[in-house]
């Protein structure tokens, strides 16, 4: 039964590992997923040592690498025991990934002006999206946030794939100061934004849906929540979410979202 | 392996198969044992998160038993995994005992259910308000009132707790209540690490069920046991039917390899002669 759309569960390889500020960009030989990938999908990680909950990781990216045919990119802030696992593991090393896994960003029918904000290691997921969106012709306006230079994703390559892009530090390391949520509007206005897509902490993508609202914009964001699971059979990433019938529902994190309706999330209920 | 049980080897335990259809994607559904997370008369919404922590060979849930309710189960979920050639096997659990008969009656006349599995532990019984089974005997009590409105010949499948000490009692109650077979066993009561109440699972309460297994298997030859609990591989699931179950169910694994359930099936066959 299965369909061309459907995850895959794969044994994947450690191709190659890279140091980019405090994050490690791992690639990842993957058969099959990368052909399946849609800009705002995921993958599900397996982390050893007895760790049974899997790992969720943005797919940055995905390139031919010659013999290995395409295979993807992923940004780890290793922050806790599985990622900082990951982080260290060696060329070569075994991976159990599952993917492409989630609900990809909606792309708009008409060439309309999109921003993208992109705070910490979420920001991985921005890139991607910027392409696609450019092949379809939105003016991008790709905004990448951080704490400071450190977790702050390669401005440089952004540009390749957005037409302005713009720079947050919480430290004023670099680009502007201070957290993004407070430049938001102007950001917005300046780019005569008609959607804001969204990647990082809750309080980000909440500004960034309220921003967008107040100015009628359409925004979707990409919500993080613990993914046991990561494949929707567990239940175990509850996300409250209005339905077309305006009545709030815990839906799964992992296979309803992760990219949501900015204005459909009831912000207030998010545990 | 006792004659009574008729279910294949290898069933994707409650609650960890979604609602089939995100785990059609890694195993094929038809012919498979599946049974579904425990559904209540009414809709719960389940608990808010954090819903599942890890621990060492182990995950502790607070689902909150979140469910559509039995009329959207009848509706959707059903039809779709009956669809889809599965032998749903439908868990249930109620607060009252005539909630249990209430929903063995409605689905006693639902096309396609192959059997029920009753949900006699749930790790936080009190706190979610449900029928409680501290005593075999209460345990028994619903087994009999399920049976009487789902009276034909398809299994019923009483779910018991890993508890070593009370598995064997509990086990030959709820058996002459009309139960087909037990399930050993569910989630161990624990503890989420905030306090509120959750139930432990995988690996790290396998040599618990395998206590409980290989103790009723001793004691009741002729009661077809399910093992329930830390199966994740091949010699896992072999080591439970040495110890007499005729099947195992697979839960948290699936978590963490949706395909493992396919591949113990798959193992399993290619042994056998
Ligand atoms: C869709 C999505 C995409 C993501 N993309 C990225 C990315 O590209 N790069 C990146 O660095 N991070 C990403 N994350 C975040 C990342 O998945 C989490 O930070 C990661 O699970 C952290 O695991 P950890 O063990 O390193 O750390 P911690 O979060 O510090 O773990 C702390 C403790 O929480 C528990 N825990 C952690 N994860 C789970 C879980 N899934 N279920 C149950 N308990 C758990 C464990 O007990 C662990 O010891 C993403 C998350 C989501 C939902
Ligand atoms: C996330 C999760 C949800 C569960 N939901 C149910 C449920 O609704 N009803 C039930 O009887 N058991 C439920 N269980 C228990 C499992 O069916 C199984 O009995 C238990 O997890 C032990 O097996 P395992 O170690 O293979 O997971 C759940 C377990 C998990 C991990
Ligand atoms: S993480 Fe298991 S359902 Fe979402």
């Amino acid at each position: 039964m299965t369909e061309a759309r459907d995850p895959l569960h794969v044994d994947g390889e450690l191709l190659a590992t890279k140091k980019q500020g405090a994050y490690r960009l791992l690639t990842i030989a993957a058969p099959g997923i990368p052909q399946r990938f849609r800009a705002g999908t995921f993958v599900a990680v397996s982390t050893g040592e007895g760790r049974l909950a899997r790992r969720a990781l943005w797919i940055h990216r995905v390139k031919e690498t010659g013999a290995y045919g395409p295979t993807l990119d992923v940004v780890v802030d290793p922050t806790g025991p599985g990622t900082t696992w990951l982080a260290t593991r060696p060329v070569g090393t075994r991976l159990a990934v599952t993917g492409p896994l989630g609900r990809p960003f909606a792309l708009p029918r008409e060439p309309v002006s999109c921003v993208l904000v992109g705070e910490g290691h979420s920001a991985a997921a921005m890139f991607p999206l910027a392409e696609g969106l450019r092949e379809r012709s939105c003016p991008v306006t790709l905004v990448v946030a951080a704490a400071d230079e450190a977790h702050l994703l390669s401005a440089l390559e952004a540009r390749r794939s957005a037409r302005a892009v713009t720079v947050v530090t919480a430290d004023g390391s670099v680009g502007m100061r201070g957290q993004v949520a407070h430049h938001l509007p102007g950001i917005l206005e300046r780019a005569d934004a008609d959607v804001v897509y969204a990647a990082g902490p809750d309080a980000t993508l909440r500004a960034a849906a309220a921003a967008a609202e107040s100015r009628g914009a359409w925004s979707q964001v990409a919500l993080e929540r613990p993914l046991t699971c990561g494949t929707g059979l567990c239940q175990g990433c509850p996300v409250p979410v209005a339905g077309e019938d305006g009545i709030v529902r815990l839906v799964r994190d992992c296979i309803d979202g992760p990219v949501f309706r900015g204005d459909r999330v009831a912000w207030g209920a998010l545990a | 392996m006792s004659l009574a049980w008729r279910g294949g080897r290898v069933m994707v335990a409650s609650g960890c198969g979604g609602t089939g259809r995100e785990l059609a994607a890694y195993a094929d559904l038809a012919g498979l044992d599946f049974v579904t997370r425990s559904i209540t008369l009414d809709p719960r919404p389940g608990s808010p998160g954090p819903r599942i922590a890890e621990t060492p060979s182990g995950l502790v849930n607070a689902i909150g038993l979140q469910n559509p309710g039995l009329e959207h189960f009848l509706a959707t979920e059903l039809p779709w995994l009956v669809r889809a050639g599965a032998r749903v096997h439908v868990s249930i659990v109620g607060s009252t005992l005539g909630e249990h008969a209430d929903l063995a009656r409605r689905l006693s006349r639902a096309p396609g259910v192959s059997g029920l599995e009753v949900n006699l532990s749930a790790p936080d019984q009190a706190g979610e308000g449900l029928f409680e089974t501290r005593e075999p005997f209460h345990a028994a009590s619903v087994v009999a009132a399920v049976r009487r409105e789902f009276s034909d010949d398809r299994p019923v499948l009483a779910k018991l707790r890993l508890d070593p000490s009370r598995a064997v009692e509990t086990s030959r109650l709820v058996h002459e209540a009309g139960a087909t077979a037990v399930v050993l066993g569910n989630a161990l009561s624990a503890a989420m690490p905030d306090g509120r109440p959750g139930g432990l699972t995988g690996p790290a309460v396998a040599p618990v069920a395998l206590r409980c297994v290989r103790d009723v298997c001793a004691v009741l030859p002729d009661l077809p046991v399910v093992a329930a609990g830390g199966v994740a591989s091949p010699d896992d699931a072999r080591r439970f039917l040495a110890a007499g179950a005729v099947a195992v169910q697979v839960g948290t694994a699936l978590l963490h390899d949706p395909t493992t359930v396919a591949r113990i099936a798959e193992a399993l066959s290619r042994g056998e002669t």
